[in-house]
């Protein structure tokens, strides 16, 4: 199956063909060697940090923001969403807390301080 | 009426590195006016990450780039008036502002603008049909559903591929929204490739170019759209009018710095950046008022906003201290391919002195000089330019001792 995609590793951004046979990619189109292992890495194993908010309970109209302290596969980026939809935090919460252990291989952790 | 050396109007990345910087660089009187009650301005609610590439050398979210200066700030012990609006500045510094305590006057030895930028709005716009419920500008729709929590609509359709645009497409598509489609009026977007990759192309959300909203529909809610594509004067095309239903419009037309309080103080403004006319120290054509951030001219990069505030502190601490020597001026002009150059003016000194600018229309391989129109300055090659990404061209102050008139950056194309 071939694809066309850009590389955002650089401003540059080299328009670039990958064509994926099992486990193999072949690129083309790109100019340099990281071009190249990012749309190897974008057809294998494409992953996202996911970044939303998580409501606070305890406080009015308030949410807190939150990210996956890595990044996920891109597949799984909605049921981390739905994991996320599905909690609620009490105040106070530090920058660095984690918020849900685990959810598809990362823990979620916010990214401000709700006092 | 209380006495302070610098005073500093907004607390977004802007006023906080201008305060860091102006306190490091030995004026410890700084004070900080924000009317929000935390610092950290709008990167509070651009909750995605992507900031501080450049110049922090790691991948932060919005508040986290804000809480690393915010932190900086307090270890200094510096003074920050929250839930504080600033309602005047005279010519003479007094900047007047009122809190909860009722009525604040500071006589400031100098100040530093870093109110930000607002949205431009629908009306600014003109699109026809009725004014239904449902249509918000991008970034009121990210504060409700980042801040707040509230689900400001299920079908959703995009004006403007800014990179907020682009931002709250992705974002509405994690809150279970369809995003129908992201329409833009230029053939090109604005926004950066990641963002068209991992905002659109993850979520499958189509983007259409030379393209944009004629008419909107509905009574009480949004019930649709028109669009249609532009000719190349960017008028619609009739034939090419097609209806989308929707229950939502976001607009992310572009942004407009806040310089109310600035015109207020009689500071000449450029028309073309909308903000204050200044020198490569970010200072206004009042002596002893600087400007930085999105409210001097609008920043894609928050990098390159501390970078300009700091610049800006260590203005108004030079300016408060006295020591500005009295050096020539030079004024700096766009040339060919260039919509402005700023700082619009520069003095012979002994630093290096960095243009920033943007061009007027995405090229390829180009080359950009800098002259006096008698010696080259500069010059630069870049595979790349676009009016959405800020150019940055730094001249050596020994290029710059025998400058004879005004500096012109201009590019062609290779
Ligand atoms: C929606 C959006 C998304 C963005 N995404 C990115 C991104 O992904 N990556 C990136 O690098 N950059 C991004 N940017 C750009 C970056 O965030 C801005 O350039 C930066 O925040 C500008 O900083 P500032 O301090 O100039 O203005 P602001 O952050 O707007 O701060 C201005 C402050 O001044 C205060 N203020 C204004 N007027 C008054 C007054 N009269 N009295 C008292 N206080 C006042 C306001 O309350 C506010 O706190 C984005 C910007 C926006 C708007
Ligand atoms: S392939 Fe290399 S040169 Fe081209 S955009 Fe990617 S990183 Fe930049």
């Amino acid at each position: 199956m071939k694809r066309d995609m850009i590389c955002i590793i650089c401003p540059r951004g080299c328009a670039m063909t990958a064509e994926v046979c099992g486990d193999k990619v072949s690129v083309t189109g790109h100019s340099c060697p990281r071009g190249e292992e990012y749309a190897v890495n974008e057809c294998l194993h494409p992953v996202r940090t996911v970044t939303a908010t998580v409501r606070v309970a305890n406080r009015k109209d308030t949410m807190v923001s939150v990210k996956t302290a890595s990044p996920v596969a891109k597949g799984d980026m909605m049921q981390v969403m739905a994991a996320l939809r599905a909690i609620t935090v009490s105040a106070p919460v530090s920058m660095g807390d984690v918020l849900l252990q685990n959810v598809c291989g990362a823990d979620v952790i916010a990214t401000e301080n709700v006092y | 009426m209380i006495n302070h050396d610098i005073v500093i109007i907004g607390g977004g990345p802007a006023g906080m590195a201008a305060a860091v910087s102006a306190y490091d660089a030995g004026c410890k009187d700084v004070v900080i006016l924000d009317r929000e009650p935390r610092l950290g301005g709008i990167l509070m609610q651009c909750i995605h990450n992507g900031f501080g590439l450049h110049k922090l050398g790691r991948e932060l979210t919005g508040p986290e780039y804000a809480a690393v200066y915010a932190e900086k700030v307090a270890e200094r012990n510096i003074k920050v008036y929250t839930e504080t609006m600033v309602t005047d500045l005279s010519p003479e510094k007094i900047v007047t502002a009122r809190n909860r305590q009722g009525i604040l006057k500071i006589r400031a030895k100098a100040v530093i603008l870093a109110m930000g930028c607002r949205e431009r709005s629908r009306g600014a716009l003109n699109i026809c049909g009725s004014r239904p419920a449902g249509v918000y500008s991008a970034g009121t729709a990210q504060k409700l559903v980042n801040c707040m929590g509230y689900q400001v609509g299920k079908r959703v359709v995009i004006l403007g591929s800014g990179d907020i645009g682009l931002i709250m497409a992705r974002r509405m598509s994690f809150e279970g929204a369809k995003v129908e489609a992201v329409c833009e009026v230029m053939p090109y977007s604005g926004g950066l490739t990641r963002n068209i990759v991992q905002c659109l192309e993850d979520f499958g959300i189509p983007l259409y170019l030379s393209t944009t909203v004629v008419e909107i529909h509905g009574r009480k809610r949004l019930e649709g759209v028109t669009i249609a594509q532009v000719d190349e004067h960017r008028k619609p095309i009739e034939e090419t009018k097609r209806y989308i239903p929707c229950d939502t419009l976001l607009l992310s037309v572009g942004l407009i710095p806040e310089n109310e309080l600035t015109r207020a103080a009689g500071i000449p403004i450029d028309p073309v950046t909308n903000g204050a006319l200044v020198d490569e120290h970010c200072q206004t054509r009042i002596p002893g008022i600087f400007a930085c951030g999105n409210v001097l001219q609008v920043h894609d990069l928050v990098d390159y906003v501390s970078e300009e505030a700091e610049r800006a502190g260590l203005g108004a601490v030079q300016y408060v201290k006295d020591a500005a020597a009295d050096e020539e001026v030079i004024r700096t002009l766009p040339g060919n391919g260039v919509r402005y150059v700023l700082p619009q003016t520069i003095h012979k000194g002994d630093e290096d002195i960095s243009l920033f600018l943007r061009v007027t229309q995405p090229f390829k391989n180009v080359k950009f000089t800098v002259t006096d129109g008698e010696t080259v300055l500069l010059t630069a090659k870049r595979l790349k330019a676009a009016p959405g990404e800020m150019e940055k061209l730094t001249l050596k102050a020994d290029k710059l001792k025998d400058v004879k008139g005004p500096i012109t950056v201009s590019l062609e194309v290779l």
